[in-house]
């Protein structure tokens, strides 16, 4: 089936003003081959499994004796399977992501302590044709970083030293399995701030971040990591160590090699280390939460915050109705406004001169509402204020676990169609019983869409009573013809893994993804890197 | 019931979310480019003042009136209890460090001024933790106080104050004009709304200087030093039970 999947993505169709009609074809060449969909475990988890490669060698007990002789004791978690001692309800962590869709079942996990002894153990799983798992924090939403049959799980947890600091430049160089508020926290105490923040900020780890290229919420206004990224300490998997830890913003000598390595998902190389530049940390930051009566005025909200504050805007985010009610209701925050409203917007300015930035604020709110374009609002008198509001935001994903089981789709999209997609899949689910919009009793619970309308990335979130065949077949393809057809992204911010590698071709076309995998091949002859994703 | 008019004093402080440090010359804390709000009591005094209004209604409650004393910078503090939903607002500007009977002495001035019959007030400022202004006040005016307040209600023309107690809750009852200070669970204030903020800058602000009240401001402590507290000792982390215990006997001396 595997094949079948990855042949289409090969022969996609080019997108362009037939994209209807392409979309069709493609939807028609799947419907011929029919997928099935296989449930694991007993609890609702589905998702599709691909067979184990043969070509890996089933662990024994003689290699964990090897792992025991080059690492400390310690720093291993073997089952009795592999002639360890561990109960393998401690590999439970490491074995299941936190969303519990994936689960892989892997007897062994290793947590070195340094660079050499990653290097010591990925050489001799390649010599052995042992497949390997990198994870940091295990906080990923598409299946990328637990194991899917039995790899070996290389945890960068261990690996959680700052290196050094240098305040004149602000360039941070670290481990990897520094945690990214740990990080925020250091470089907070010296006046900066980490380029980069995620609802999953206390557990995922910077090395996690910068191999799944993660976003979040301060992208609009520091970027991508392939920028602010300056260097990567990378163990290859037949054990060189690739020191690329450059602090140095400019380097045009040669290929630069370590963008590579950032998004790759641990198909290429583990990142060991990283150095990372990081900004001033802002003085004056401004919060406010508006309330929208559409998706068309959420836009021109953005138009005129950009026009108004583009130098100072920091995060424009928007989150719609069902997602307020979940916040609401699993959440200890109350809605900053006095009704209830079909869009909320959350708007921050970060600059270094308040009394400036106030005044910019204050006058874009006034427009914003004398306009008509938003219909109420509020804004944060105070820090407290402003962390209660952005837990409003970040608390979504969380509020909707806590809901039901959910479906999670990361997609950028054209701004003005942005939202389209959250009604389209509604309808579909309603026109196949599934869902009756604020009735309970429905296999679906809730559709709702959330995200970075800055950065054109909106997640569609659907909750259902259980994962099952019926819901995910409404939108599996569908979602991916849908963001081909708009020439999107499948995956913005949270990577491709285990979920969307079948799914690629919608994004990728033939010919880049025939170089990826040549790039692939070139880093990991053997495949022994986080097998079964990305490509 | 016959119309109050409540007066609340507001104070503008290093946000309570701010890491504070001590300046280098050692006589205070670091106040330049550090994040000011309103203190979080008189945030809560503010809102049992609107709560009072909404409930009682505008009748009762004839008007709330946010007084600030501290520098021009306080106008900001001020504007935000005028988002909140106070009617308009003094300002006693002065840049001196004002200790709590100077506040106080202020407050009388004010109160004779406006003639409010309840005022409420934060039960302490968390940059100075004095916890006076209030009790002062009370002296002063020669009016009953509920301080600690953690439910404030007015019947039939009387105080009724709920406080938290060592041993659980004290109902206490007095008269007015009286002076009410509120602790941390007497509710949870509102946001400023937009439209709010928008009518505040509308709002009177009255500003007036300690001079005009009559009132000596000059401070009877001197402050010597300030220090930070000593830096805590990084956790450890034991290899046994026995190191454990060993380091309990032996560095701690617990056992």
């Amino acid at each position: 089936m595997l094949s079948a999947v990855r042949a289409f993505a090969i022969s996609r169709p080019a997108l362009g003003a037939t994209a209807t009609a392409a979309v069709a074809a493609v939807a028609s060449r799947l419907a011929a081959k029919p997928r099935t969909l296989a449930a694991f475990g007993k609890d609702s988890r589905l998702y599709h499994k691909p067979a184990r490669s043969s070509t890996f060698k089933k662990l024994g007990k003689d290699d964990v004796r090897h792992f025991e002789r080059i690492l400390p004791a310690e720093t291993i978690l073997a089952t009795p399977a592999v002639g360890g001692s561990a109960d393998p309800i401690e590999l439970e962590g490491f074995n299941a992501d936190w969303l519990n869709k994936y689960r892989g079942s892997s007897q062994l996990v290793l947590r070195p302590k340094t660079t050499k002894e990653v290097s010591d153990i990925l050489k001799y799983c390649n010599d052995q044709g042992i497949a390997v798992v990198p994870q940091g924090g295990n906080t990923g939403l598409v299946g990328g970083s637990v194991p899917v049959h039995d790899e070996v799980v290389l945890s960068l947890r261990n690996m959680n030293k700052i290196r050094s600091y240098d305040e004149l430049s602000g360039i941070l160089v670290c481990d990897a399995g520094c945690v990214l508020e740990e990080l925020g926290n250091y470089v907070g105490e010296r006046d900066h701030i980490m380029p980069l923040d995620l609802g999953a900020k206390g557990s995922c780890h910077i090395g996690g971040n910068v191999a799944t290229n993660a976003g979040g919420i301060r992208f609009l206004r520091y970027g991508t990591l392939h920028g602010s990224v300056l260097g990567l300490e990378v163990v290859l998997p037949d054990g060189t160590i690739l020191d690329n830890m450059s602090t140095l913003r400019k380097d045009n000598t040669g290929y630069d090699l370590k963008q590579l390595f950032i998004g790759s998902e641990g198909s290429l190389g583990v990142i060991t280390g990283v150095s990372i530049a990081t900004p001033r940390k802002p003085s004056s930051v401004n919060v406010a939460v508006l309330g929208v009566p559409s998706y068309e005025n959420v836009q021109q909200a953005f138009k005129l915050a950009r026009r108004r504050c583009g130098e100072i805007l920091s995060a424009y985010e928007f989150w719609d109705a069902n997602c307020m009610g979940a916040v609401l209701k699993h959440q200890e925050l109350k809605n900053p406004l006095s009704s209830d409203y079909p869009f909320y917007v959350l708007i921050e300015t970060s600059g270094s001169n308040k009394d400036h930035d106030d005044e910019k604020m204050g006058a874009l709110l006034e427009e914003l509402m004398e306009q008509g374009i938003v219909e109420d609002g509020a804004l944060a008198q105070d820090d407290s204020q402003i962390s209660r509001m952005w837990a409003m935001r970040e608390g979504i994903p969380e509020s909707l676990g806590k809901t039901g089981p959910t479906y999670k789709y990361d997609v950028s999209i054209p701004i003005p169609v942005l939202y389209d997609i959250v009604g389209d899949i509604a309808g579909r689910l309603e026109t196949a019983k599934l869902y009756t919009p604020g009735e309970p009793g429905n296999p679906v619970r809730l559709v709702c869409g959330y995200g970075h309308i800055g950065d054109g990335n909106l997640h569609l979130n659907v909750v259902a009573e259980k994962f099952e065949d019926r819901i995910t077949n409404i939108f599996e393809p569908y979602v991916y013809e849908w963001v081909s057809s708009h020439r999107g992204s499948i995956s913005a911010e949270h990577g491709v893994g285990l979920m969307k590698r079948d799914y690629l071709g919608y994004s990728k076309s033939p010919e880049m993804i025939s170089y990826m995998k040549r790039i692939k091949d070139l880093f990991d002859p053997k495949g022994i890197l986080n097998p079964y994703k990305v490509v | 019931m016959s119309s109050l008019r409540i007066l609340v004093g507001v104070k503008r402080v290093v946000d309570s979310a701010v890491k504070v440090r001590v300046n280098s010359a050692q006589t205070g804390v670091e106040t330049a480019n550090v994040k000011h709000s309103m203190n979080p009591f008189d945030e809560i005094a503010i809102e049992e003042a609107i709560r009072l209004r909404e409930k009682h209604g505008k009748d009762a409650v004839e008007e709330i009136v946010a007084v600030s004393c501290g520098p021009a910078k306080a106008q900001e503090t001020l504007r935000t209890a005028l988002a909140m939903g106070a009617d308009r607002a003094v300002h006693v500007k002065t840049d001196a460090d004002l200790e709590p009977l100077s506040v106080a002495k202020l407050l009388s001035k004010v109160v004779a001024a406006e003639k409010p019959s309840l005022v409420i007030l934060g039960k302490q400022a968390i940059d100075d933790d004095s916890n006076q202004t209030g009790q002062m006040l009370a002296g002063l005016l020669s009016w009953p106080q509920a301080t600690f307040a953690s439910k404030v209600d007015i019947k039939d023309g009387a105080l009724e104050v709920v406080r938290e107690v060592d041993g659980g809750l004290e109902t206490v009852s007095a008269a007015l004009p009286a002076i009410v200070t509120t602790d941390l669970r007497l509710n949870e204030p509102r946001y400023a709304s937009l439209p709010n903020i928008m009518k505040a800058k509308k709002k009177p602000l009255k500003t007036v200087s300690p001079a005009d009240l009559g009132v000596d401001i000059q401070s009877r402590l001197q402050t010597l030093k300030v220090t930070e507290p000593a830096k805590r000792q990084g956790g450890k982390i034991v290899a046994s039970v026995d190191e454990l215990l060993d380091k309990l006997r032996n560095e701690a001396k617990v056992l």
